[in-house]
């Protein structure tokens, strides 16, 4: 059942969101054994919150839009009082003081969070297979990764833990597991979300969203979530506009442009541009236009996103240092205390990005990689900008292929980072794109097609995004 | 862009304190140098008068009013660190270290 029924069948008192929470918790029980979606399932919060929606919905009071619908959060989200842990040795067992913004505005509009779910460790990854707790496993094959870093919410709500999940998308991190896993998944322009109570991975870049079975789903959703807050001085100060009210106005003389630079290169399974095509041929039926478009520097994406998404890493996980929060392994004097802690509590993926990004900030190489990444970052944002001269939304394939086996890519990091090519440039940008599942690839498995829009460009990329669901 | 040694690994390592052992100097100096050079991709771009792009978002200053709100609770989070003493964050020694 979508979130919308549900919290229609709740609202009207015709189910209990006692007995909502409760189906699904049997769910996770029945198989988060062999799926390892969750790091922690909150049993008793989300009962405890389901009965005062119950009450709430007896009382005649409104119980909200959400009410007694499941959501499971990524374990990068800060939940006061309840172990966050970004599946990270440095933070286990760590309780936050205080919790997220977006987790504040789902509860409060009657969402039971019911899981807190696994992600490669401070979000770096393509696969979930970077977890200090162990890999989480795709429903759709459980031979297979669902994607990364949000892996655990996308596996999560695909195997029907719950109809609603939040993750954090700093390269693709909500798109690419969206796709593997077949569910929807949306990262908002930059800023249109608060990001208070994130744990920080890449300042510029990260952002959280959505999950859902359905378009209209993550649309009432992300209607949820965003919006200014005082607590994060990067999100937009204009007040939001809802989508969920627009997603049904049809594509009608809306332009679409197919970007060259993200449907062409090695390691795109035949399958996957086959499906992003008949997309567009969908989106011409339902009376777009299609034409192709080229935003040339979107193929440098890749190399400056390994550039300033480590630098910006190295320095947001200084924190990491033994003091304030989580493992300490000690040491005489301070300077060893931090570097033993850090080596014993941080993985190697982890590592190898610190390295990356202290290497490209240190004195000599500063300007040659950080300074000449971010001005490569600009010419990205002018060549979108170009391309949005002309067309109203674009179109590529979320990631070059369907999910790929366990270990399949663990010893490569480069080919593991090629697996995010199409979904980085709209972090670059600090754009909105969404992923939607379209038809399935190698061995029976979702494909999810992109679609792209400039910042703040919501509505219209909602409006395509529900178009191709409905002729998927 | 120069080719990456061990001994670059090592100063690297030391500025982003993390004691990593030998067999990982060894790993990261072979991986570092893949991910380098294809991060070296974009060196060939021509951005002479390219301005840097360091925030997607035209923001320059956000300000508020200075009022006093409430501050996170003291006790809840010294309770999660590792050590603390007397109201605040204990540490190993920093002054005289050897």
């Amino acid at each position: 059942m979508s979130a919308i029924d549900l919290a229609t069948s709740v609202r009207a008192g015709a189910r209990s969101a006692r007995e909502v929470v409760d189906d699904h918790l049997v769910v996770v029980e029945e198989r988060d054994a062999e799926l390892h979606a969750c790091n922690l399932v909150t049993a008793d919060w989300a009962r405890t919150a389901a009965d005062a929606v119950d009450v709430a919905v007896r009382r005649g009071d409104d119980p909200g839009p959400l009410a007694g619908v499941p959501i499971v959060l990524k374990d990068n989200l800060c939940t006061r009082g309840v172990v966050t842990t970004c599946s990270s040795r440095i933070l286990d067992g760590w309780q936050p003081p205080y919790t997220a913004t977006v987790v504040e505005r789902v509860v409060g509009a009657g969402a039971i969070p019911i899981a807190k779910t696994n992600l490669d460790e401070f979000a770096m990854g393509s696969s979930t297979e970077n977890s200090a707790f162990g890999p989480t496993r795709n429903p759709r094959d459980p031979s297979r990764v669902p994607g990364g870093t949000s892996g655990g919410s996308a596996a999560a709500v695909a195997a029907g833990y719950a109809p609603l999940g939040l993750g954090s998308d700093t390269g693709g991190s909500i798109r690419q597991p969206a796709a593997l896993c077949g569910v929807v998944g949306v990262k908002p322009t930059y800023g249109l979300v608060s990001r208070y109570g994130l744990v920080a991975f890449a300042s510029s870049l990260d952002q959280i969203g959505p999950f859902a079975t359905s378009v209209s789903d993550a649309a009432l959703l992300l209607d949820t979530i965003a919006g200014p807050d005082p607590m994060d001085s990067t999100s937009i100060a204009s007040p939001y506009e809802p989508v969920l009210p627009v997603v049904d106005r049809g594509v009608d003389g809306l332009r679409i442009g197919l970007v060259d630079e993200l449907v062409d290169g090695d390691g795109f399974q035949p399958e996957v541009l086959a499906a992003v095509d008949q997309a567009a041929r969908a989106l011409e039926k339902a009376g777009a236009t299609v034409d192709r478009v080229s935003v040339p520097s979107a193929r440098y994406g890749l190399s400056a996103y390994y550039v300033i998404a480590p630098a910006e890493a190295s320095s947001n996980l200084a924190r990491y240092d033994g003091v304030r929060y989580g493992l300490r392994v000690d040491g005489d004097d301070v300077a060893t205390m931090n570097a033993r802690t850090r080596d014993a509590g941080f993985g190697l993926e982890v590592k190898r990005r610190i390295m990356l990004g202290t290497y490209a900030l240190s004195a000599g190489y500063y300007d040659a990689y950080y300074g000449q990444a971010q001005r490569v970052r600009t010419l990205i944002i002018r060549d979108f900008a170009r391309a949005y001269e002309q067309f109203d939304a674009l179109l590529s394939p979320t990631s070059p292929t369907v999910a790929f086996e366990l270990g399949a890519k663990a010893a490569d990091p480069l080919a593991m980072y090629l697996s995010d090519v199409c979904t980085i440039p709209t972090n670059l940008a600090g754009h909105a794109a969404i992923s939607v599942p379209y038809g399935a690839g190698e061995a029976g498995l979702p494909i999810g097609v992109q679609v792209l829009a400039p910042a703040l460009g919501e509505p219209v990329m909602f409006r395509v995004a529900r178009a191709l669901e409905e002729s998927a | 862009m120069s080719r990456l040694t061990r001994a670059d690994v090592e100063h690297v390592a030391q500025l982003a304190r993390l004691a990593l052992t030998d067999d990982e100097i060894e790993h990261l100096t072979g991986e570092l140098e893949v991910i380098l050079e294809h991060a070296a991709q974009i060196a060939a771009l021509d951005t002479r008068d390219v301005p840097p792009t360091a925030h997607p978002l035209p923001m320059v200053n956000v300000l508020r009013a200075d009022e006093v709100r409430p501050s996170l609770p003291r006790d809840e989070v010294l309770a999660m660190a590792p050590a603390s003493e007397d109201g605040r964050f204990r540490v190993p020694r920093i002054l005289d270290a050897p």
